[in-house]
């Protein structure tokens, strides 16, 4: 068993959140782990990745070779379509609608979303919107990873596990805004799958 | 013990902490920033007392590591790569003197130059200094190496490098953690003239570097990390060194390796084991990240003719990082790609923070330079670097630590009047200060802009030595006060800053400006806040 994601976005939208609480959860289930981060000059506004794989089986590159990852996970929908090489014909494209502008030349979105459609398996949705709906704005990133949470050969309460331990300093508050975010993104991709 | 997830730069920190350190010194640099603020945010540390404070620059982290590993304790020195360039004095005289405690020597190569301006590899410095080197290929690795590598330093005498590249460094994997050893206690050395490099004295120090060459290539041969695994095809043997032999292994999951393979991780090139590989194998492909410094080696010391294939045949890419499929593709395999990326798909590179001072600052000096042809601006490394990009295309220069007020004078002194450098508050404690001192001694036509934001910004907001000193250091180095000038780089001053600019630009002498204001990065920082308010900054 192994499950390969890419993690995509912008530096400043807070992947590695996502990236911490799939690591938990990994932990949680005994996986072996690696997961390959960006930091320094890119994190100021500039397209940002995470490699993470999980399997049950030593894992040996850091890098996931292109043409075999499981899932892209990306929280900014050109971003999602940046890494579409590293993406396994059986892959899913789990997006984020919701557009991070800091260029001039953002391409239109529409056909973002056209290119998004012609990747075959995939999942796009707003998470900011269902993020605000719920009333924790700041919570879209767990609606993100809720939505990519059924391609993962890891147990959903895993994730909620995950979320627990990492959020449980801020309180039972932040936790539970986190665990309905991850339910309700759950909720859209199996309804939308 | 129990098993930590942590980053490649962490398990280092924590295998040094682990493996008896007093002290670890450096300046921040990625990608190897993370392994110091390991240590700084560690318990054990604060209650051991272990010395975890940012240095002014590389070369005085590696002198204050030696200063320790002199008085008989444990140090470790870290930096990126061209962080080495200017600790390099130090290093190679180290190797000369020789330790007494162990001393750990750790760079962080950054091929691909992900955030970086070149991708040098560090493995020519240690084999210039004479002096082993570890290249750890995973986390467990990099923790067990820092770990031990003090005792190998001591044993062997002299100081041992540990390489890292990116892909390690910023990689998070599960760490099984070894029993503490508790510090050195600490002593001066057998010899007191041993650190005296008088060439009476470095000549015998030279000879011993020399003669402890062949226990330093037994322990290389002898290490636990350097695997000679045998095959069953020998028309091909694999030598890969530090993180390749994962992308290797990675490629072989489903289907056997049936050559032989050297797994290299510790230099100096344990030639026994490399010498049986080419009697025994019709060719020898080197997979390495970096340099093609195994690659060149082979092509030097071999006695038959071997064909070598690596970087220099084209079987992998001569520049940037390695990665699995460059590895499958030296070895026939079909890497199956995905989809395209989209034409639709634009580029979106780093840039400054919205609210940012820098910001301001450049809209400033475009404005004070307008009336001036282009070209004459020098800056430096650091977030302000990004003013190079559009909308801005302020600066025509970024090449290292300092540079941007040493080529301002010296482009003054070609006759390029004005002439400016726009540089940080941190770059300009780490290697900016000598240069300004030059210019004050020639009373050079320059106008250093001094962008002072009170921290190490690009790296994530360290400690800046130069906060709350800025106008003291420049004045002490011989600027008039009168053209030190500071201001607040906001919207609203964008013409009495314009003003200043143009005034200090025209006057025919050394002058500093001081855009001053918080990085809004760092604002979160309660210590810093309180302490810039303290200060009346």
């Amino acid at each position: 068993m192994k499950t390969d994601i890419v993690l995509a976005g912008v530096g400043g939208q807070g992947i590695l959140s996502i990236a911490a609480t799939i690591g938990m959860a990994a932990l949680e289930n005994d996986l072996y782990l690696k997961q390959a981060e960006v930091h320094g000059m890119s994190q100021r506004g500039g397209a940002v990745q995470s490699h993470m794989r999980l399997s049950d089986q030593p894992i040996y590159s850091d890098l996931i070779p292109k043409g075999s990852a499981d899932i892209i996970l990306s929280v900014e929908p050109m971003e999602s379509l940046r890494y579409l090489p590293f993406l396994s014909p059986k892959g899913w494209l789990v997006t984020n609608t919701k557009t991070y502008r800091n260029i001039n030349n953002y391409p239109d979105e529409q056909k973002l979303l056209e290119e998004i459609e012609n990747c075959g398996q995939y999942i796009a949705l707003n998470a900011n919107d269902i993020a605000s709906n719920m009333g924790s704005r700041r919570s879209s990133n767990m609606v993100m990873l809720g939505a990519a949470s059924p391609f993962f050969q890891v147990p959903f309460e895993s994730f909620k596990e995950g979320i627990r331990k990492i959020f449980a300093r801020k309180g039972d508050k932040v936790v539970n805004v986190n665990l309905e975010a991850l339910e309700a993104g759950r909720d859209f991709a199996e309804k939308n799958r | 013990m129990d098993k930590l997830l942590l980053l490649g730069d962490e398990a280092v920190a924590q295998g040094a902490m682990d493996g008896g350190m007093s002290g670890i010194y450096a300046y921040p640099g990625t990608p190897s920033t993370e392994i110091t603020e390991y240590v700084q945010a560690s318990k054990y540390a604060q209650e051991q007392g272990i010395h975890r404070q940012w240095s002014a620059n590389e070369k005085t982290a590696m002198e204050a590591a030696l200063g320790m590993s002199y008085s008989g304790k444990r140090a470790m020195v870290c930096m990126k790569h061209v962080g080495l360039n200017v600790a390099a004095d130090p290093f190679i005289n180290s190797a000369i003197t020789g330790v007494n405690g162990g001393m750990l020597v750790v760079s962080a190569d950054d091929p691909s130059m992900h955030s970086s301006q070149n991708e040098q590899d560090s493995r020519f410095y240690g084999n210039f200094a004479m002096v082993p080197i570890l290249e750890p290929s995973n986390q467990q690795e990099a923790y067990d190496m820092a770990y031990a590598g003090f005792e190998l330093s001591e044993r062997l005498q002299v100081p041992v490098l540990l390489r890292l590249t990116t892909r390690l460094a910023h990689s998070r994997s599960g760490v099984a953690r070894r029993d503490v050893k508790p510090q050195n206690q600490g002593g001066l050395p057998a010899n007191l003239r041993q650190f005296v490099l008088l060439p009476v004295f470095a000549r015998q120090n030279y000879q011993r570097l020399i003669t402890s060459q062949v226990p330093m290539e037994q322990a290389s041969a002898d290490s636990p990390y350097n695997q000679y695994e045998e095959g069953e095809d020998y028309k091909l043997g694999i030598i890969a060194a530090g993180i390749a032999y994962n992308y290797l292994k990675e490629n072989f999951q489903d289907q056997a390796l049936k050559h032989p393979v050297l797994k290299l991780s510790q230099y100096p090139l344990p030639h026994k084991l490399i010498n049986k590989m080419l009697d025994e194998c019709d060719q020898v492909l080197v997979i390495e990240e970096g340099y093609p410094f195994i690659e060149e080696h082979l092509k030097g010391f071999q006695e038959k003719g071997t064909p070598i294939k690596g970087k220099l045949d084209g079987s992998l890419p001569r520049t940037g990082e390695l990665n699995p499929n460059h590895v499958g593709r030296a070895f026939g395999l079909d890497s199956q790609e995905g989809k395209a990326v989209p034409e639709i798909v634009q580029n979106r590179p780093p840039a400054m923070c919205k609210g940012c001072g820098h910001i301001e600052a450049y809209n400033a000096l475009n404005q004070a330079l307008s009336e001036y042809s282009q070209g004459r601006v020098f800056s430096d490394i650091g977030c302000y670097t990004l003013g190079a990009l559009p909308p801005f295309e302020a600066i025509n220069s970024c090449v290292d630590m300092g540079a941007s007020v040493t080529m301002a004078k010296g482009a003054a002194d070609a006759g390029l009047t004005p002439s400016v450098a726009v540089i940080g508050d941190s770059t300009f404690t780490h290697s900016g200060m000598t240069g300004l001192l030059d210019c004050v001694l020639e009373n050079s036509p320059v106008t250093i802009v001094i962008s002072d934001n009170f921290t190490t910004a690009m790296t994530g907001g360290q400690d800046s030595h130069a906060l709350g000193r800025l106008e003291r250091i420049c004045e002490g180095l011989g600027v008039e006060r009168e053209h030190i000038r500071v201001f607040r780089p906001t919207k609203k001053n964008l013409d009495e800053m314009t003003q200043i600019m143009r005034e200090e630009i025209a006057y025919e002498g050394v002058s500093v400006v001081i855009p001053r204001r918080q990085c809004i990065q760092t604002m979160k920082n309660k210590k810093l806040v309180e302490r810039v308010k303290e200060l009346g900054l």
